[in-house]
């Protein structure tokens, strides 16, 4: 039989991560299978090529392109300090010689004698990948990286900006409770703040000003985003920014945070914590993460069951588009025939019961399972 | 297998999001597509196979049908009995389709056609690098190394011209040394396609560290174009290192009786094939979630482009920044302020999958549409164009044509057909609304007939129509072709109220007659498929025929009927009561 999957985001008490932490470019590992790691912990570490600097050595010497091997003072592979004379003229009679210097420290890449370029490549920069989450080392991928194993609580968000962050937890205001700048102290210096409803552009104004790490809010104004951006989000693709990491969890409005994504979060106020505001709503969905860490928990393997997302009677579900955006239910009813529904649309259906009793028919796409333990 | 032996056909495109799976049947001495099945992609963790998408695809095939076409999981093929199928082809942009990187020496010369080759073989194209793009060196190596793209192709210079600046560029690639999306441990496929004295030194610099390619120069003079040799060899790549790499696709490969197509090439095959039968100028457009692509042949030239980050869902906030709140307000209507509209499409951009329940959803949904629409035509036209940088002989005669080389090649008055594909417009829940979002977005002169895809099949059509024309195109014209009508837009100056048009309308049944005036749209319903139009423009309006000419007839009417346009080129807007009226009179949302 073929299956109808829902979307469906993870609010789970207790869950065990693997979490690849891999390197752009080869590299080497820095730990060892089993090895047990902090978040702040170096797991993998390489050098990506330095940027580089063209010199137009034909130009300036003034000669052919095809001639400038005669003049060069170095080769390819080698090593040159800023300063040092890479190319010299034959002069006349042995003087008047024109030299080229090189304009950096750096390596020799590449000599060309068609277009009369020498390219030198600047030193290498290191990058260094920490574990962000605290775990056993369960796999080495060789000179790529490793996969860590944790257990802890984990909850998605809807939509993030920013990237990888760890600090405390801090939770600030209930989910029917608006915050005011004045909540916000240097206290919260490097903190990650719960916002159960609805983050306000000053009161993020006043996070970022008192040096606050992250942010986890029920909803957001799209246009407040786009003045913290600097620009409209146009796909939902980002990680890279380099700002305080918000992580949405219900969506853009006023929308208050799910009561049981805040009980999860309240329960482990003032705990360190990682969180990620990463989100790519492509092909390999990739979601906003917040992972609290708990050494009491056990493995639970069945928490990758993709069965799960799939509607059925007594589902637990959340309506994720107007004119019910945001409200929770249980399906009571999945009928078989399209439904024609007010914008003329024709498509299965699910009947919902929602938590005030009262029961309303919803597109089955507008459905979100929620995967809860 | 010869082509008349082939009775059954079953063909699958793997989406990004859903993999379709048609059945094409012989049925009564004509090929038919007899039922359809989807499934979600399978490309991704947790699967990472993508057959198993195409597999549950073809099981609910098999339910839908009562037929038996699997056996423990695999294709039965040729069919026997009635069990399986005899042929099975696919087409595929799972995992972000085909992504190229381009070069060339002048951007709008070498690095057009190297475009144009990369998007007509079905690719997205990421950047194009030029000498001339006015980016520094190690800018440009940068770019590279960010990007990752799945294959570059390279050109620049014509044959026997000057080689330094191509190698300057093949220098730029061997600095940067770029790594494949697929795999850090591939090369990466480069496609040398540029002078040919040119090749010694591409080979030095590139074999290394690429698994370079060498094809005949995409641009061999200034005054020709060889796009096919680039083209077929992308393909060749595309099969051979992305498709390979990609989960599950080796063993979907030795399933198919036919290369794997990359979806948008696929519709090209079809757009081409529907200019060339009815010998007609054609547009075609497929607005997706994440891109939009639009294709046009006129005069035989055909061209494609994408607009990347145009699309209904994925990308609908990207619609929304670049035609701005105002564009898209214009098209609803009802007042909405703008923090709601905003926040409204935004919640579609992060839950992608979610459908208009309410009509005031689906009337912004349109509304953004018609803005993407039009923003990617206007993308097309402004790519779609004559060689850029031909020397032209002028004679006194030309002294007062201002024509110069790399005009636009689409001409709306001499537009024949739009065929509309795509969510937005094939599932509309009427028809009318995807008539109206197209002649909206698309602002067609004169007499053109609308059509849309059924059920979007175009890209199994278009594989097909590389192996069995003749099925290709009878199940294009009964089945994935549904024509919507005519559109019949006069054009000149703008006068509100003034009368632009009389016409008259035979069928066998029914002779209708009537003016239209400026500012205004109307539509024409009848019971027959065909009719008989007189059109008569008023003095200095043109319906195709000359300012002020009569034309008499043969027109499509379609499952909507005529729609006579008066609303200018371009749409006069004057307030919202407008928009109220022009949709009333279409029957948009009755």
């Amino acid at each position: 039989m073929s299956k109808s999957f829902t979307p469906g985001l993870k609010i789970l008490k207790k869950f065990t991560i693997f979490k690849d932490r891999i390197l752009p470019i080869k590299g080497s590992t820095k730990v060892s299978l089993n090895e047990i790691v902090s978040s702040d912990k170096i797991v993998a570490s390489s050098k990506i090529p330095g940027n580089v600097r063209m010199v137009n050595i034909a130009n300036e010497l003034n000669i052919d392109s095809d001639n400038i091997n005669e003049c060069l003072t170095v080769k390819v592979g080698e090593k040159v300090n800023k300063n040092q004379v890479i190319a010299q003229s034959k002069g006349l009679f042995g003087l008047f010689k024109a030299e080229v210097k090189s304009p950096i420290d750096g390596e020799i890449s590449q000599i060309s004698d068609v277009t009369g370029q020498l390219v030198i490549l600047e030193p290498p920069e290191p990058i260094n990948i920490d574990a962000y989450i605290p775990g056993e080392i369960c796999k080495i991928y060789e000179e790529e990286g490793v996969q860590i194993k944790s257990n802890g609580t984990y909850v998605q968000g809807i939509i993030g900006v920013g990237g990888e962050k760890k600090g405390k937890l801090k939770v600030i205001s209930k989910p029917n409770e608006s915050v005011r700048i004045e909540d916000i102290n240097s206290e919260h210096k490097d903190c990650i703040l719960v916002i159960g409803s609805f983050l306000d552009y000053e009161v993020y104004q006043k996070a970022k000003s008192v040096g606050v790490t992250g942010i986890i809010t029920g909803s957001f104004s799209y246009n407040s985003l786009s003045e913290i951006l600097g620009y409209s989000l146009g796909v939902a693709i980002t990680g890279t920014e380099e700002q305080l990491t918000i992580i949405i969890t219900e969506g853009f409005g006023h929308v208050e945070m799910s009561q049981k994504t805040f009980d999860l979060l309240s329960v482990n106020d003032n705990k360190y914590i990682s969180i990620n505001g990463s989100t790519q709503i492509r092909a390999g969905v990739l979601r906003p993460e917040v992972f609290i860490y708990d050494d009491k928990i056990q493995d639970d393997e069945s928490n990758q069951n993709i069965d799960d997302l799939v509607i059925a009677l007594n589902s637990r579900i959340r309506v994720i588009r107007e004119p019910f955006f945001g409200k929770l239910g249980t399906v009571i009813d999945l009928p078989h025939e399209l439904h024609k529904m007010e914008s003329g649309t024709m498509t299965r259906v699910a009947k919902i019961k929602f938590d005030d009793k009262t029961e309303e028919i919803i597109p089955r796409t507008n459905l979100e399972v929620i995967l809860s333990n | 297998m010869k082509t008349e032996k082939i009775k059954t056909i079953l063909a699958t495109d793997c989406g990004s999001t859903t993999t379709k799976a048609i059945l094409i049947e012989y049925v009564e001495n004509e090929y038919r597509l007899t039922f359809r099945g989807e499934s979600p992609t399978t490309v991704e963790a947790p699967f990472e196979d993508v057959t198993k998408g195409v597999i549950n695809a073809i099981v609910e095939l098999e339910e839908l049908s009562g037929k038996v076409i699997l056996n423990d999981d695999k294709i039965i093929s040729p069919s026997d009995r009635g069990k399986g199928v005899d042929i099975y082809i696919s087409t595929s942009s799972a995992g972000g389709g085909l992504q190229l990187m381009v070069a060339g020496v002048v951007k709008n010369m070498t690095g057009e056609s190297a475009e144009r080759a990369a998007l007509g073989a079905g690719a997205i194209v990421m950047d194009i690098l030029a000498s001339n793009d006015k980016r520094q060196y190690h800018e440009k190596v940068k770019r590279i190394r960010e990007l990752r793209p799945d294959m570059l192709l390279l050109s620049g210079g014509v044959d026997g011209g000057t080689k330094s600046h191509v190698v300057e560029i093949a220098e730029i690639v061997q600095s940067a040394n770029p790594k494949p999306r697929l795999g850090i441990n591939y090369k990466l496929p480069i496609i040398f396609a540029g002078n040919k004295d040119a090749r010694s030194a591409i080979k030095n610099r590139l074999s290394d560290i690429s698994d370079l390619s060498i094809v005949d120069n995409i641009r061999p003079t200034l005054d020709d174009e060889n796009l096919k040799p680039s083209r077929d060899k992308i393909h060749d790549l595309f099969m051979e290192h992305v498709m390979a790499q990609a989960p599950g696709y080796k063993k979907l490969m030795s399933w198919t009786h036919s290369p794997i197509m990359p979806t948008p090439g696929a519709v090209g095959e079809i757009i081409k094939k529907i200019a060339s039968i009815e010998k007609i100028s054609v547009i075609g457009v497929d607005i997706g979630g994440a891109t939009t692509d639009v294709f046009s042949v006129f005069n035989k030239k055909f061209n494609r482009t994408v607009s990347a980050n145009l699309g209904m869902s994925y990308s609908i906030c990207n619609v929304l920044a670049e035609t701005g709140v105002k564009n898209v307000l214009k098209w609803v209507p009802f007042e909405i302020e703008s923090d709601e509209l905003t926040n409204r499409i935004a919640n579609k951009m992060i839950r992608p999958t979610t459908i208009p329940q309410s009509l005031d959803d689906l009337q912004i949904e349109q509304a953004l549409a018609r803005e993407a629409l039009s923003l990617s035509f206007i993308q097309h036209k402004e790519f779609a164009v004559s060689l850029k940088g031909i020397q032209k002989n002028r004679t006194i005669s030309d002294t007062f044509d201002q024509s110069i080389s790399g005009e636009t090649l689409v001409d709306m008055m001499n537009l024949n057909l739009i065929v509309g594909s795509g969510g937005v417009l094939s599932h509309a829940p009427k028809r009318n609304q995807a008539f109206r979002m197209l002649i909206d977005s698309f602002l067609p002169e004169g007499i053109t007939e609308i059509a849309v895809d059924s059920i979007f099949m175009m890209p199994q059509l278009g594989v097909l129509s590389s192996i069995h024309p003749e099925a290709a195109v009878e199940v294009f014209n009964k089945d994935c072709l549904i024509r919507l009508g005519t559109c019949i837009a006069p054009v000149g100056n703008y006068v509100k109220d003034k009368e632009i048009l009389k016409y008259k309308i035979k069928t066998s049944k029914e002779n209708l007659e009537g003016e239209l005036h400026c500012g205004e749209i109307k539509l024409i319903s009848l019971e027959e498929k065909e009719c008989e139009i007189i059109c008569h423009p008023s003095k200095n309006y043109d319906v195709g025929f000359g300012n002020g000419n009569s034309v008499t007839k043969i027109i499509k009417t379609g499952e909507v009927g005529i729609i006579l346009d008066g609303r200018g080129r371009p749409i006069i807007f004057n307030d919202k009561e407008d928009i109220i009226k022009w949709s009333k009179s279409t029957g948009e949302f009755d």
